[in-house]
């Protein structure tokens, strides 16, 4: 059973006036992702890639087709689907330690185990230094490394990432994506990951599904030779970039897709 | 170096000290005698500032002003859960908000009259008229700041787990509530003014009653001595909410500001 599964889901959204056009935003994407892989969506920014990862988290609901995660057919947000979001939207109320403890806390574990898991992740994400630390005190990188604990405290079936590295410099981004490998291979998880970075996508992932322009439609799914080891500027590596560029440059704008 | 730190303080206040000692000489050297009670010098205040406390009379008019605002804030926070309701429920907000609208345009002190008529001269009219004055900033400033909660908050939090009500609590409670705190200062400032204007008409007691009071009997220094007690303890209440808010949510960018 695959962890993800997604059936000819289309989303329209109705008009902002009166007398307006509805706005097909994905039309019948299907894709499957299974157990420990990691698939990147990868778009020009307005093909619906965002909305698509949306349905998937129960933000919104499919106007046709259905979602399921590990069998279950979506019907709303829920644990088994947390999120990391490109502006980090960390609790600014609530310390590092509370941040991560969050989803712990409404599942009801006692304070004990919370205390455990809490310190692993921290450590895991490199943060055990910060955890009395408030979210305004951290940098753009330690705001998203804490972000990605509180999202993977819960154990979901699926992670969900929407351009989580997009508000980081290029340093920063390069590191984030460096240390996302390092937290997956310590911990397998599924990823669903939305980028607008070609490279980013072929660093991270098993899986890069290439949308066409609104309406959002999967143009090809392609599977990376060595997931997650590919050296840059490599032969293979260079092949890849091309292929996926030409698919994106197919669609009309060059200069947006790099 | 806390001598030159004293000093910069000192500079600020160069403008307020020449304006009192003009003052104080215009009222000693060239009003007449009339004119000069009108208008006492600062010295003829400070000494009946100092009377006033002596005898304990200012003591009594500012805890009854205290209380008084105290009490009426007490029934005034209904606004805070009342506002959340309806930040946060469209149908309830459909139904309350005109009602809102049309009550907020008037001047808390416009009820006086009436409120006299029910509730005679004492307490209890006087805590209505402040109610009405902290009453609406505190629910306006509520049901904004519940309105513009970070959507992105509360999907963090639904993704995590959390249901309707453990988002209310757990995310909007939280995030809306550096803009509550504005509102309680705002409303309890409203609320001052308007407790003073409640008792100059309709109490036997209160700063307000006291600054009446003395123009019955010509004492203009005591008419002076309460607009000041009046304007220090508003600004000391400002200051206290602000501080203890800072202190309670240290990570509010808003407050700290």
């Amino acid at each position: 059973m695959p962890a993800l599964k997604v059936e000819h889901v289309r989303k329209i959204y109705p008009s902002m006036h009166a007398k307006g056009q509805e706005v097909l935003a994905i039309d019948d994407i299907s894709l499957e992702v299974r157990k420990n892989e990691f698939c990147s969506i990868l778009g020009h920014s307005g093909c619906g890639k965002t909305t698509l990862l949306n349905l998937i988290a129960g933000f919104e609901t499919p106007t046709a087709g259905h979602i399921e995660c590990a069998g279950k057919v979506v019907s709303g947000p829920g644990a088994d689907r947390s999120m990391v979001f490109q502006d980090y939207a960390l609790f600014p109320w609530l310390t590092v330690y509370d941040n991560i403890a969050f989803g712990l806390k409404i599942k009801g574990i006692n304070a004990g185990e919370i205390k455990q898991i809490v310190t692993r992740f921290a450590a895991l994400v490199g943060l055990s230094q910060f955890t009395n630390h408030y979210p305004h005190q951290l940098s753009g990188g330690m705001r998203q490394r804490v972000s990605i604990a509180r999202a993977l405290v819960v154990d979901p079936t699926v992670l969900l990432m929407d351009e989580p590295f997009a508000a980081l410099d290029a340093q920063n981004r390069a590191m984030m994506q460096a240390e996302m490998i390092r937290i997956l291979n310590e911990e397998s998880k599924t990823v669903v990951l939305v980028t607008h970075s070609i490279e980013e996508a072929i660093n991270l992932s098993d899986v890069i599904v290439v949308m066409t322009r609104r309406p959002g439609r999967v143009k090809e799914i392609i599977r990376v030779p060595e997931p997650r080891r590919m050296v840059e500027d490599t032969p293979a590596y260079l092949e890849i970039r091309r292929q996926i560029r030409d698919l994106i440059a197919g669609e009309h704008d060059v200069s947006e897709a790099v | 170096m806390p001598i030159i730190n004293f000093f910069k303080q000192f500079r600020r206040l160069a403008l307020l000290i020449i304006l009192l000692a003009a003052w104080e000489y215009a009222s000693r050297f060239i009003l007449d005698k009339t004119e000069s009670t009108l208008l006492p010098p600062p010295s003829g205040v400070a000494r009946g500032g100092f009377e006033l406390m002596q005898s304990g009379e200012i003591w009594k008019h500012l805890f009854d002003s205290l209380s008084r605002e105290f009490v009426a804030f007490c029934y005034a926070s209904v606004a805070i859960p009342l506002g959340i309701v309806m930040g946060c429920f469209k149908w309830v907000n459909e139904q309350v908000d005109p009602i809102v609208e049309i009550l907020r345009p008037i001047p808390p002190i416009a009820w006086i009259p009436l409120s006299i008529l029910w509730f005679g001269v004492g307490n209890t009219q006087n805590q209505f008229i402040i109610f009405l004055g902290i009453f609406f900033p505190i629910l306006l400033n509520t049901i904004d700041a519940v309105k513009n909660v970070e959507p992105n908050l509360i999907r963090a939090a639904r993704c995590l787990g959390a249901g309707s009500w453990g988002v209310i609590t757990r995310v909007v409670l939280r995030a809306a509530l550096p803009q509550i705190v504005t509102g309680i200062r705002i409303g309890l400032g409203v609320g001052w003014m308007a407790l003073v204007a409640a008792e100059l008409v309709g109490a036997n007691s209160g700063l307000g009653f006291l600054i009446n009071d003395a123009r019955t009997v010509l004492r203009t220094d005591y008419i002076l001595v309460g607009m000041l007690a009046i304007g220090v303890i508003g600004l000391c209440l400002d200051r206290l909410i602000r501080y203890t808010a800072q202190k309670l949510m240290p990570w509010s960018r808003a407050l700290n500001a």
